[in-house]
């Protein structure tokens, strides 16, 4: 019954900054309950590609669509018309840009690299804020706490997420005296309070050691069923790629090198030579 | 969402919470008691009065910059536009003559009721500070604060512009508007029968400061703070940046006209020359000296910078004699160098001021739950 | 026509000299440590205090002047050692809080010291000198001003690109914490660029008084923001940039002191509009709209910031 939708879709998306190319013509597509992850050495430019989906950059030439949708599409314009390096120029002329918040609202959330926590605000409060933009009340309303109701229902909500997440009992701690392994979990709680559909991490087991790691996997696996959720994932830990991935991207340099499944990928001798001596994993 | 413990835990008002209200209520008595028992003339009054109208614009300002994390320097412009408004519609209009002499009587030939001359001096300011926003909200920390700057020092040439003297009164100031003075409650003699100009000025700005209390702890001050503590992950959380960052700057403006109608209604007088860049530094100062994103050390911040300027650090303005020896260095201008150097001194080594992030209710709460907070801040 | 303009135009040329000794100090400072130092504007007010006090003593002007620029380079050194230094690693907010208080202190330190009145500040013999340029009578500091700018900016560049202390100030500026690593030491370096900063506007500040005539406690303040905003103008961290800004900034500061006789020689306006009101605003508009325009200035570089 079900009839296999394209959730995310690269289409030759080029970042460069000056002269430095970190993505290269890279395309790409994520289907609706996939698991995908993005692998590459150090400085591949996975988490620029994760910064063009989210709006933090736009990019420089290709299209990013979200249920078919354009989301982010961009021509090398001013200086960088002289400067650029890639190819399918003439293609994306038609400008389209969408800031971070407006593609979170599309039901796109993110975690980061290195951890984004509000420090100075408690854990339930991180929770909050990123139920924020579903607010029906508007400034005024919230000032003079005309929405008790909503603001109760929606405290009640982020309180059972955190339940939920293991993290009922730390909720009002402020965030940054959390250990380092549950601040990783406050940041997939405070993405997935964002009501997301397509979740984005960016090496959530950073940090963590193989048993932490195998929870995560178990953790990923259990979100993704309870949210309904598609997942597309940066990770070094291959452990866990091989685990949880359906399908698997590797780019080097900025170019995709390889993808196909976990097999696939790991048979493939082009991803053996751009990891050998380049990272231990 | 799928409900897997749906315990209510809806919170209820905590000690700290009673404890505060029981504490404002007994400030609000007592400043209404002394103002019957104490002459008018007592320092203490003046201390209030201007202590109150710097607490307002210190907590407006510590929105923006202490909760929001705008570093903004434009209070003393959006003062300047309340205090303006505030004059410009409220002086009676028999009085207009004698007021704008030079304007053949000015150009506003109406007078209003001082409590929505209030608002609209707000609303006066938050509308500059909305068209200044949409430039420069984009701008990065430093840049904001130099370009806010940089407007209050235009919008105080425009309010001084000899062509706009209809309105504005040119460089000459305005004057004879109801002030404070004016809500002592008089009998048929003229004789005070209830003396209201203290508590008065207090009202405005409680009213004023519970409402950015309120600001503070609803949805948009939570958006408000993620903004402060990283702007980044706030925009991934879906903040639009641009609109809530425009809110806290209007709404900070907002505060800070009110606050700047209060000063003009405190000094009986305005005149745009006098509100200069000095004026933003020492609301910053106060700032500060209170703990930047601490609502509850503004409020201690004013009084205190208020009293030891126009009080308690007089007497090192004047000659002093213990028995024969006269105290040296006591001359003008003293009373500043040394409230100079304590500014400084907090600055340097108490960079968390007076209260840090903590408000008055968490003075109140178990020793406990104060430890477990400090323990939380340390880290 | 030009007869008309050509005095605005010579005291814009010399006050965008005096304006660009000050600028120098600012658009060092904010290179090397990201700050803008509000206080620099109130060390350049101190040097003019300095100079009136030391020359009341009596001392011989070949002395008072080495001494003043000696002591105001020395100012600029102890602020930075008292104030900035102990918050090296505190957000760059606290940072800026010190500045503005380093600043109301010394304001108020002179205050106290004069009293708050007028100084007289001692006329120079031969810059105090007029001259008659065309049909413009002036003062010769109006001409001294921009060549003694010009030369002590050329010294100061072939200082920052031929020394080894001016390779360690670039490459702090590019990234401190990397210079840090690379054994360059940062201290020194930030001190040198106090110094010579203070050291700068110490020069601005003879220049400045000696053809405004007073000096009192908040003298400072308004030349250094127009000093500031033109090193944002001219793109901050760049010497040359803040130079030509600030030359900008002072003709038409100047010009627009003058635009009401202007426009009426010209034929143009029929009356006075009272526009002298906004020579200072005007500078202030020119920053908002560089901001918004080219945020990096005319000569800045672009940076982006890393997510």
């Amino acid at each position: 019954m079900n009839i296999i939708e394209t959730v995310l879709e690269l289409e030759n998306v080029t970042m460069q900054f000056g002269g430095v190319v970190a993505v290269d013509s890279f395309s790409m597509h994520v289907d609706q309950g996939e698991t995908v992850a993005l692998i590459g050495p150090n400085g591949a430019g996975k988490t620029t590609a994760f910064n063009v989906i989210t709006g933090v950059y736009a990019p420089t030439n290709g299209c990013v669509k979200l249920r078919g949708k354009i989301i982010a599409q961009g021509h090398p314009t001013g200086k960088m018309r002289k400067l650029y390096a890639g190819t399918h120029i003439g293609e994306y002329n038609h400008l389209v840009s969408n800031t971070p918040d407006k593609i979170t609202e599309m039901g796109v959330a993110r975690t980061f690299q290195n951890i984004r926590l509000f420090k100075n605000m408690t854990v339930l409060e991180n929770v909050l804020v990123a139920r924020h933009m579903r607010l029906k009340a508007g400034l005024f309303a919230s000032m003079l706490h005309i929405n008790q109701q909503e603001e109760r229902r929606i405290r009640q909500e982020s309180l059972d997420l955190l339940d939920m997440l293991g993290l009922g009992d730390v909720a009002q701690e402020k965030a940054s005296s959390l250990p380092y392994g549950k601040q990783r979990y406050l940041e997939i709680a405070r993405a997935l309070a964002t009501e997301p559909r397509l979740l984005l991490l960016d090496e959530p087991a950073a940090g963590m050691n193989p048993q932490e790691t195998d929870e995560l996997s178990d953790f990923i696996r259990k979100i993704k069923e309870d949210f309904k959720l598609t997942v597309f994932l940066i990770e070094h830990h291959m452990n866990l790629v091989m685990d949880i991935s359906d399908r698997i991207y590797v780019l080097d340099f900025g170019k995709l090198i390889s993808e196909g499944t976990p097999q696939q990928v790991q048979d493939d001798p082009a991803v053996i030579a751009a990891y050998l001596g380049v990272d231990e994993e | 969402m799928t409900n897997v413990q749906s315990v209510p835990r809806v919170k209820k008002p905590d000690r700290g919470v009673i404890l505060t209200a029981v504490v404002l209520v007994l400030i609000y008595a007592l400043v209404f008691a002394l103002e019957q028992i104490l002459p008018p003339t007592s320092m203490l009054f003046t201390v209030l009065k201007k202590g109150a109208t710097y607490a307002l614009v210190a907590v407006s300002m510590n929105l923006l910059n202490g909760f929001t994390g705008l570093f903004s320097l434009g209070q003393a412009g959006f003062m300047l536009i309340g205090a303006y408004t505030y004059g410009i519609l409220t002086i009676p209009v028999a009085q207009r003559a004698a007021v704008y002499q030079y304007y053949d009587g000015g150009l506003v030939q109406f007078a209003m009721p001082v409590i929505p001359a209030l608002i609209l001096a707000g609303v006066a300011a938050a509308i500059f500070a909305f068209l200044i926003g949409l430039p420069v909200l984009r701008l990065k920390s430093d840049y904001l604060a130099i370009a806010t700057l940089g407007f209050a020092e235009i919008i105080r040439s425009i309010f001084q512009w000899d062509k706009l003297g209809a309105i504005t009164n040119g460089s000459n100031m305005l004057r004879l508007f109801p002030t404070f003075n004016d809500f002592n409650i008089k009998n048929a003699e003229g004789e005070v029968t209830l003396y209201l100009s203290t508590l008065v000025p207090f009202v405005i700005a409680g009213v004023c400061i519970a409402l950015i209390v309120a600001l503070i702890h609803s949805s948009y001050g939570r958006a408000f703070m993620a903004i402060r503590d990283d702007e980044v992950a706030a925009e991934a959380m879906g903040i639009n940046l641009a609109r809530h960052k425009q809110y806290a700057f209007c709404l900070s403006s907002f505060f800070a006209g009110v606050g700047g109608a209060m000063l003009a209604m405190y000094q009986n007088s305005v005149q745009a020359k006098s509100f200069t860049s000095a004026m933003t530094y020492e609301i910053l100062l106060i700032v500060v000296i209170g703990g930047i994103g601490s609502v509850t050390g503004s409020c201690i911040g004013s009084f205190l910078f208020v009293a030891c300027s126009e009080w308690w650090l007089r007497f090192l303005d004047q000659k002093q004699m213990i028995g024969k020896w006269e105290v040296p260095l006591l001359r003008n201008g003293f009373r500043l160098v040394v409230f100079s150097l304590i500014i400084m001194v907090v600055v340097l080594f108490f960079r968390q001021g007076i209260m840090g992030s903590r408000e008055l209710p968490d003075l109140f709460r178990k020793k406990t739950a104060a430890k477990a907070a400090g323990k939380g801040a340390g880290k | 026509m030009m007869s008309t303009v050509l005095p605005y135009l010579l005291s814009g040329v010399s006050v965008g000299g005096q304006y660009a000794l000050i600028a120098i100090g600012y658009t060092m400072v904010y290179g090397i440590l990201r700050l803008i130092n509000f206080a620099h504007g109130d060390v350049f007010m101190v040097a003019g205090i300095l100079m009136v006090y030391i020359s009341a003593s009596g001392l011989p002007l070949y002395v008072s002047i080495p001494l003043v620029l000696v002591l105001t380079a020395f100012i600029g050194f102890l602020i930075e050692r008292v104030a900035y230094k102990p918050l090296r690693s505190a957000p760059r907010m606290s940072i800026m809080i010190s500045a503005i208080g380093v600043s109301y202190t010394l304001q108020n330190l002179v205050l106290y010291i004069t009293g708050g009145l007028n100084q007289y500040y001692p006329s120079i013999p031969f810059i105090s000198e007029s001259v008659t340029i065309g049909t413009a009578t002036t003062k010769m500091v109006t001409i001294i001003t921009p060549v003694l700018t010009l030369v002590l900016v050329i010294a100061l560049v072939m200082l920052i690109n031929h020394t080894k202390i001016g390779m360690a100030m670039r490459a702090v500026s590019k990234d401190f914490e990397t210079s840090q690593l690379m054994g360059i030491k940062i201290n020194r370096v930030i001190s040198v660029t106090f110094v010579i900063g203070s050291f700068l506007a110490g020069v601005g500040s003879l220049l400045y008084f000696t053809n405004y005539t007073t000096v009192i406690q908040t003298s400072g303040a308004m030349p250094g923001l127009k000093a500031f905003v033109a090193a944002v103008f001219g793109g901050i961290g760049s010497v040359p940039g803040a130079v030509v800004g600030a030359f900008i900034i002072g003709i038409c500061e100047n010009i627009i002191k003058g635009l009401d006789v202007i426009l009426i020689k010209a034929g143009l306006s029929k009356q006075m509009m009272g526009l002298t009101t906004f020579s200072d605003a005007f500078t202030f508009a020119l920053l908002i709209v560089i901001l918004i325009v080219k945020p990096t200035g005319l000569f800045g570089e672009k940076t982006t910031d890393k997510v």
